[in-house]
């Protein structure tokens, strides 16, 4: 005798084996969705920043408040209409827990409000930092583990005085974290400001009009920020234009473990900011990076850094809750508190839902390997706050 | 001075890239009556082939010497495969299928290359700067394209002018039919002419690579100026097109260079860079418009 497969007894067994499992339901694992930029020449961030929540996931045994938790990667291919769009699927369809991720502002401020607000779904970026978000636009269900985009640029200028830069020719991508950058540097930074330009974003990437500007401008140094491709090519172009050996570069952003590997040597010696370098003496970070060495070869950049803490956060809330992420006030509450062992050490939430930090400044060297990397050569800023904070509603 | 020549020199670096890229579309729209889409994924695999052949021979000459003759049999190869079902359609079918073309193109790379995007070094032997005037630096790179630019620009005007292909290409140029019946082997002359036209289209991918960056989809943004280039010059005219790519790229050097800063005397910085480029689009825009009003068949173009 044949037995069937879907006989009538195979059916009651699975039936009740699904009654059986309706406690197990209340086990679901918790839904993390993560966006970020997966394709096109700006995926090499997107895959840092998916190896460190990989990494994350790892250290934390695939679980958070006792429950298994699955992520959902979602690719804005650095558009924001398809971020927006990427979102919307990840709230509406998957009804995930969180949203993790976003690297750039523009596609940030295009998702903000399908998530926050529509979805009532709880966001927290991993790198962009709008200074809307930080300001009117500010939000119970957005948290940041990055930094308001002018707080970069702020720490960088508060050290350029500091070095006795006298006049600076800052360049930038002409969208929403663009300005807030060159904004930033603006703030603090005493000396002169002999020219500001604004290129075309993302299509520019021949800088050939303003090198041959800031040639003629003759600055004491040139402040950039391009993220990603666009920083490898701004250093190669600016060396080639022959700037490297007369107009020392400063940069945020822009050099960094994504782009040192193609900007090599060229790099050496620049000098950038950061709220979080691979050699911060920390328990978590000393691990952090080993383990990321140890499985990719290459050092992890901020964007991971940012993306693994991102995914502690949530964890922090999930374990202070046991699991039960059903209540919103209590997983923001519990979020606010930032109690984790982030990879840059301690913070504490702002009104507005941004770190208070430091700032350090880091150099482009060779490690002992000969890779090339950034180590930190000084402390820029202490517990800084961003300057939208007073703006925002939320006390 | 100084600085105004460097922008100019910027803005013929520029106009050379986009007269090689112009070149092959205007000879296969002008005598082929082919409106070819799929002409910047040629411009993209050329770029994508240098970059792996000069990954195996380690040498940017090499590489890009027989990404060359790689992008022409390519050329060739697509030429018989699809363009010669497409000469007796009508525009609109060719427009449907090139476009198809650059879906096709596109995710081949993306399979072949992956979806990161690759960069290609600037060769050790040109990265530096060369003095062009006393005082005056130019990235030695970028002179470097201007003059192998140069140097195709006369090879072509050459090649057009002296030549018995030339003479064929002009007459196909200026009467398809009556050199068809005149027994000349059109089906020989036609997969020559796009094979070259897709050797100048790689030439440019790859010689933009270094200073630009090879992506999916590098070629499409560019194609749109080349087809404008083509209709200011005249569709046909290579005369035409490195004219009208030669003014092209001032203007665009001016819309980045000198727009901007004259600008900002009225207006905030951010709203001055922001403006300063779609000007500088809508000028090209508006030459084109110039142009086809004063004469419609471009500056260069055959006048029925």
């Amino acid at each position: 005798m044949k037995t069937k497969l879907f006989g009538p007894t195979t059916i009651a067994a699975l039936a009740t084996l699904g009654l059986g499992s309706l406690p197990a339901m209340a086990q679901s694992p918790i839904k993390i969705g993560f966006v970020s930029t997966f394709s096109g020449p700006q995926a090499a961030i997107g895959e840092d920043m998916r190896r460190s929540v990989e990494l994350a996931k790892e250290h934390l045994g695939s679980k958070m408040g006792g429950k298994p938790f699955e992520i959902i990667y979602e690719d804005d291919t650095f558009k924001p209409d398809v971020g927006k769009a990427r979102s919307e699927k990840l709230v509406l369809q998957d009804k995930v827990d969180f949203i993790g991720g976003y690297i750039w502002s523009n596609v940030l401020l295009a998702s903000l409000k399908t998530v926050t607000d529509e979805g009532n779904t709880i966001l927290v970026s991993a790198n962009a930092g709008p200074s809307q978000i930080a300001g009117e636009l500010c939000n119970k269900n957005f948290f940041s583990t990055s930094w308001q985009n002018d707080q970069t640029p702020m720490a960088m200028g508060e050290y350029l005085n500091t070095k006795g830069v006298k006049s600076l020719y800052l360049v930038g991508p002409n969208y929403a974290a663009g300005k807030d950058m060159l904004a930033g540097v603006k703030r603090t930074y005493k000396g002169t400001i002999v020219n500001e330009d604004f290129t075309k974003w993302p299509d520019q990437i021949d800088f050939s009009a303003e090198l041959a500007k800031i040639a003629a401008a003759k600055p004491d140094g040139i402040f950039i920020f391009y993220p990603g491709a666009h920083g490898v090519q701004f250093v190669k172009q600016w060396a080639q234009a022959g700037l490297n050996k007369t107009v020392p570069l400063y940069q945020v952003f822009s050099i960094d473990a994504i782009t040192l590997p193609q900007q090599g040597d060229l790099a050496l010696g620049t000098l950038g900011a950061q709220e979080w370098v691979n050699d911060l003496p920390n328990e978590q970070n000393k691990r952090y990076v080993a383990d990321f060495k140890k499985k990719h070869n290459v050092y992890p950049s901020y964007y991971g850094a940012q993306s693994y803490d991102a995914i502690m956060l949530m964890a922090s809330a999930a374990d202070a809750l046991k699991g039960d992420l059903s209540d919103k006030n209590k997983v923001r509450a519990e979020l606010k508190k930032a109690n984790f062992k982030s990879l840059r050490g301690d913070f504490k939430y702002n009104t507005n839902q941004f770190p208070i930090q430091n700032f350090y400044i880091q150099e482009a060297v060779k490690d002992a390997g000969g890779m090339m990397t950034v180590k930190t050569i000084a402390t820029a800023v202490k517990d800084a706050k961003d300057p939208y904070y007073e703006k925002c509603p939320m006390k | 001075m100084d600085y105004l020549l460097i922008q100019m020199l910027n803005g013929v670096q520029l106009g050379l890239l986009m007269f090689l890229l112009a070149a092959g579309l205007t000879l296969t729209f002008g005598i082929m009556d082919l409106v070819n889409l799929a002409h910047g994924s040629l411009y993209m695999m050329g770029a994508y082939l240098a970059w792996t052949l000069i990954g195996v021979t380690d040498s940017f000459f090499l590489g890009a010497l027989l990404a060359l003759p790689a992008t022409f049999l390519l050329g060739v190869a697509v030429e018989a495969v699809v363009m010669r079902r497409l000469y007796a359609r009508d525009h609109l079918d060719q427009v449907l299928a090139t476009f198809g073309l650059i879906l096709f193109f596109n995710e081949l790379v993306r399979a072949v290359w992956g979806p990161a995007g690759k960069s290609i070094a600037v060769p050790a032997f040109l990265a530096h700067t060369v003095e062009i005037l006393p005082g005056v630096l130019y990235p030695a790179y970028r002179f470097a394209i201007i003059v192998v630019g140069a140097l195709v620009a006369l090879l072509l005007a050459w090649l057009v002018a002296r030549t018995r292909l030339g003479m064929l290409i002009r007459a196909g140029a200026s009467n398809r039919r009556m050199i068809a019946a005149l027994g000349v082997n059109i089906e020989l002359l036609f997969s020559l002419v796009f094979g070259l036209g897709a050797v100048f289209a790689g030439l440019a991918g790859l010689m933009a690579a270094p200073i630009s960056s090879v992506k999916i989809g590098m070629g499409d943004d560019i194609l749109i100026l080349a087809f404008v280039i083509i209709v200011i010059g005249g569709i046909g005219s290579i005369k035409g097109a490195f004219v009208a790519a030669m003014v092209v790229g001032q203007i665009d050097i001016v819309g980045r260079a000198f727009l901007p800063d004259f600008l900002k005397t009225f207006m905030s910085s951010a709203a001055a860079s922001s403006a300063a480029p779609a000007i500088s689009q809508v000028l090209v825009y508006v030459l084109m418009a110039g142009v086809l009003v004063w004469r419609p068949t471009g500056l260069f173009g055959q006048r029925n």
